[in-house]
């Protein structure tokens, strides 16, 4: 659609992660404007894993996984919808003494986040959960975390972003962005032009390339996780698994299907496309065998993939850009930001209009990408 | 120097059979791969020993179904045919198989005849996922490989020439039909009469099936505007509603169908473009006259890309594989061409014909119960569809399978994709297209968890 529009804040990227500071900015009765290229939540938002764990993350992101966690619970009050949301817990397997020693440091540094885990060894952890298969070196229980639906939850924000009074604007695809007297102007594909005084960069796989449009260098990849489902089972695998080192995640459905995840599937970038790549499934499945050997017997039926952008340090990058002035960063999850994305909404919106957050981002903001600036002399 | 193409056909049904067998002729060896024990697919697969004592049967040949083996086995030495292989993904250039020990293996390709074949096309009622409700296409099987029948007494509902034919098949077999329930009404069938005269063996077959039901006294309701299946457990009988008044039949058994579907899904997962016929309300992988599709080395026939019945789809085997050998650089037989293309115009003709006589029954699917349920496989009824319109705003079916889960089970949507885009199109006030279609995804069918790769020979 051509015209020009007029706002306070404009987001660029239907994600979650945009929906969420859509929501936020409208509850503040801020003016905002969500571009999204293709639908919200049509890429890695709509079709991850659906994992709500803090268990295993990066100490950096505990903090806003913590606050993350606590809207989880209420997401009936956010959004009108749990969004499927299931506190069935989440455990992380160890393979062998190594990630056995990487499950026992993890549980130390979690603990000074207030997190607790329940570790077992390998007799413990098969009397506690009988259909792990024999092999595994040990396991860590956090008994909090826990799964949700990712085909509903961004719908379901932008839902609640609308009503709210956010305009949300699909099939947008923002191709320029300038400087302008009063602050950004970005130009779509389709001839709309929003002027904004703040601008979210929440473009996930494209957001270095949002960034790059303002001279902004900020380094990621286009990833697409791949994953797979069986067809429903009756047996009933209560908590959402994981390996500790490189590996596979699964959980089941209420509907008895099984989730795995694990590898890349193949991503076309410029057409905004993806697919899973059947290799890495049956790779996933060799390994889903081991950990759970019951599920042998079952059939896969679907595979898929969903765009999502990787920085180098596996670490989302969020706040204030160190270049350009009321620009703010929000992407480069790494294939684990489903769970975050709720509060990193939330945080961006207190930054921009209140210029500080409850919330730690130390770590995760985008100044760590800067270049060093060059010695004296 | 470039050597021979890797030329492999999926699927050796009439279309795949008689595609390997041309390219063979003139000195490529295709790779044929199939998920059936032997070729010939549903229409000439081995009846079995359980069929022996069956009478003859209209319409069935299997005498021609031995004949069509026996050809593509005289074929064997330059033909490298896969059995019990099924196509699980494909991407241009490779594809992978799922063989029946469990091993997937993957190939690579130059050019590509997909000849998939159809499923029965069902339209949801109450009651239709009853243990006891079958689709036409399986009833059929049962009673021709197995020599048994899905229920002592089966009525049959839905629409198209298949109705009858697997009706007038299980009379002849001894078994009772309680009543042929069909939603075309008489008029559409009178209508398109002189088109039909465009195949008369066919339509020989098709009056011949009518006068043995109506010789043996079997119910034939036309212009069925409703239907309901009902039973405790299992299928106990179907209620028929015809101009305002409701007609009931005892039955244990209900065979239902509406056409055929192609199974696309490998030109989907390829990009395949494809369109939406209006009037059945398909959509159809874009074709050139020759079985080319618009992607290079990719080419489809049979009822897997048109439902045109065995005959056609064994001329448009042919005919793909003649644009193959064209597209490689050799020079083919143009009058074998000509006649070929001429039959298959007389084919779809026919069937156009037999579309207007046996129209889906667009009104039926539209107004499904909410009650109803559209997706057997995750249980979602046509009113959770319409609730995800209302409340989530549902595009599409691609938006309403994320939000209600229809389509994501077993099936993956073959089943309900149809239906549901039309409950969506109908509650949103669009036009089909706008309601758009599932797309494809990897495994075209299941694989088992335990599938195990095999290393590639080939590994690039």
């Amino acid at each position: 659609m051509s015209g020009r529009l007029a706002t306070e804040v404009a987001i660029v990227g239907g994600g979650l992660v945009g929906c969420s500071a859509a929501l936020h900015f409208a509850h503040r009765k801020v003016p905002c404007v969500l571009l999204e290229a293709g639908r919200c939540g049509s890429q890695a938002s709509g079709v991850n894993f659906g994992g709500v764990r803090r268990q295993g993350r990066a100490l950096a992101e505990l903090p806003l996984a913590e606050r993350a966690r606590r809207m989880w619970s209420r997401m009936d009050r956010l959004v009108g919808h749990d969004c499927e949301f299931r506190p069935t817990g989440h455990l992380r397997l160890a393979r062998d003494e190594r990630e056995m020693a990487e499950l026992e440091r993890w549980a130390k540094e979690a603990a000074r986040f207030g997190i607790a885990v329940e570790l077992s060894g390998a007799a413990a952890l098969r009397a506690r959960w009988p259909w792990l298969g024999a092999g595994l070196a040990g396991g860590s229980f956090c008994p909090d975390d826990g799964q949700a639906n990712p085909r509903l939850a961004c719908p379901l924000f932008r839902r609640a972003a609308a009503a709210a009074g956010a305009e949300i604007r699909e099939g947008e695809r923002v191709h320029a962005i300038e400087r302008g007297p009063r602050g950004f102007v970005l130009g779509t594909e389709k001839g709309l032009e929003i002027e904004a005084r703040v601008l979210v960069n929440a473009a996930g796989a494209w957001g270095s390339a949002i960034a790059a449009l303002l001279g902004d260098e900020l380094p990621s990849e286009a990833i697409a996780p791949n994953m797979a489902v069986s067809e429903p089972l009756p047996f009933r695998i209560e908590p959402g698994l994981g390996t500790a080192g490189p590996g596979v995640y699964l959980r089941q459905l209420p509907s008895g299907s099984v989730i795995f995840g694990g590898g890349r599937g193949v991503v076309d970038l410029a057409r905004m496309r993806c697919r899973p790549l059947l290799e890495s499934t049956l790779a996933t499945l060799a390994q889903v065998c081991a950990i759970v050997p019951e599920l042998a017997r079952a059939l896969v039926i679907r595979s898929w993939a969903g765009i999502e952008g990787k920085t180098p340090d596996d670490l989302p990058v969020i706040g204030a850009s160190a270049k350009v002035r009321d620009l703010w960063h929000a992407f480069g999850f790494s294939g684990h930001g489903f769970m975050l994305a709720p509060a990193v909404g939330a945080v961006i919106v207190e930054l921009v209009l209140d210029g500080h957050s409850p919330t730690s981002l130390k770590g995760l903001e985008p100044v760590r990408f800067a270049e060093p600036v060059p010695a004296p002399g | 120097m470039k050597g021979a193409p890797i030329v492999v056909v999926v699927g050796a049904g009439p279309a795949g059979v008689a595609a390997a067998r041309r390219l063979a002729e003139a000195g490529l060896r295709p790779i044929v791969l199939d998920s059936g024990p032997e070729p010939g697919g549903r229409i000439w697969r081995n009846t079995g020993s359980g069929a022996q004592g069956l009478p003859r049967l209209p319409g069935h040949d299997p005498e021609r179904g031995r004949h069509e083996r026996a050809r593509f086995v005289e074929w064997r030495e330059r033909i490298a045919f896969y059995p019990e292989t099924t196509v699980i993904d494909v991407t241009r250039g490779r594809l992978w198989a799922l063989a029946s020990s469990g091993e997937v293996d993957s190939t690579p390709w130059d050019r590509l005849i997909v000849a998939t074949g159809a499923l029965d096309r069902v339209v949801p009622v109450p009651g239709w996922t009853l243990p006891g409700v079958v689709t036409l296409g399986g009833a059929q099987t049962a009673l021709k490989t197995r020599g048994c029948a899905v229920g002592r007494r089966i009525a049959f509902f839905g629409t198209g020439p298949l109705l009858y034919l697997a009706a007038a098949q299980h009379l002849a077999a001894g078994v009772e039909v309680a009543v042929v329930g069909d939603t075309s009404r008489l008029r559409d069938a009178v209508a398109a009469a002189p088109d039909l005269l465009a195949d008369p063996a066919r339509l020989r077959l098709g009056l011949r099936c009518l006068r043995m039901l109506r010789r043996a006294g079997v119910p034939v309701l036309r212009g069925v505007r409703g239907a309901r299946i009902e039973g405790r457990k299992t299928v106990e009988a179907i209620v028929l509603e015809r101009r305002r008044a409701f007609w009931r039949f005892s039955c244990d058994a209900v065979a239902t169908g509406f056409g055929l579907v192609p199974q696309t899904q490998i030109l989907d997962l390829l990009d395949v473009p494809f369109t939406l016929e209006e009037t059945s309300g398909l959509w159809l992988p874009l074709l050139d006259r020759a079985g080319r599709t618009s992607i290079p080395g990719v080419y489809a026939a049979g009822d897997g890309a048109r439902p045109l019945g065995a005959e056609a789809a064994a001329m448009a085997g042919e005919r793909a594989a003649l644009a193959l050998l064209e597209d490689e650089g050799s020079r083919i037989d143009a009058g074998r061409v000509a006649q070929l293309e001429t039959t298959l115009a007389r084919h779809e003709r026919f069937a156009r014909a037999l579309a207007r006589a046996f129209p889906h029954p667009r009104v039926l699917e539209a107004e499904i119960a909410d009650e109803t349920v559209v997706c057997r496989c995750e249980n979602v009824t046509a009113g959770d569809l319409r609730r995800a319109v209302r409340e989530l705003d549902a595009r599409d079916v691609s938006e309403a399978k994320a939000f209600t889960r229809c389509g994501m089970g077993r099936c993956q949507g073959r089943l309900c994709g149809l239906s549901a885009a039309r409950i969506l199109a109908a509650i949103r006030n669009v036009r089909l297209a706008e309601a758009g279609r599932l797309r494809s995804q990897a495994p075209v069918l299941p694989m088992p968890v335990a599938a195990r790769r095999v290393p590639a020979e080939d590994a690039a």
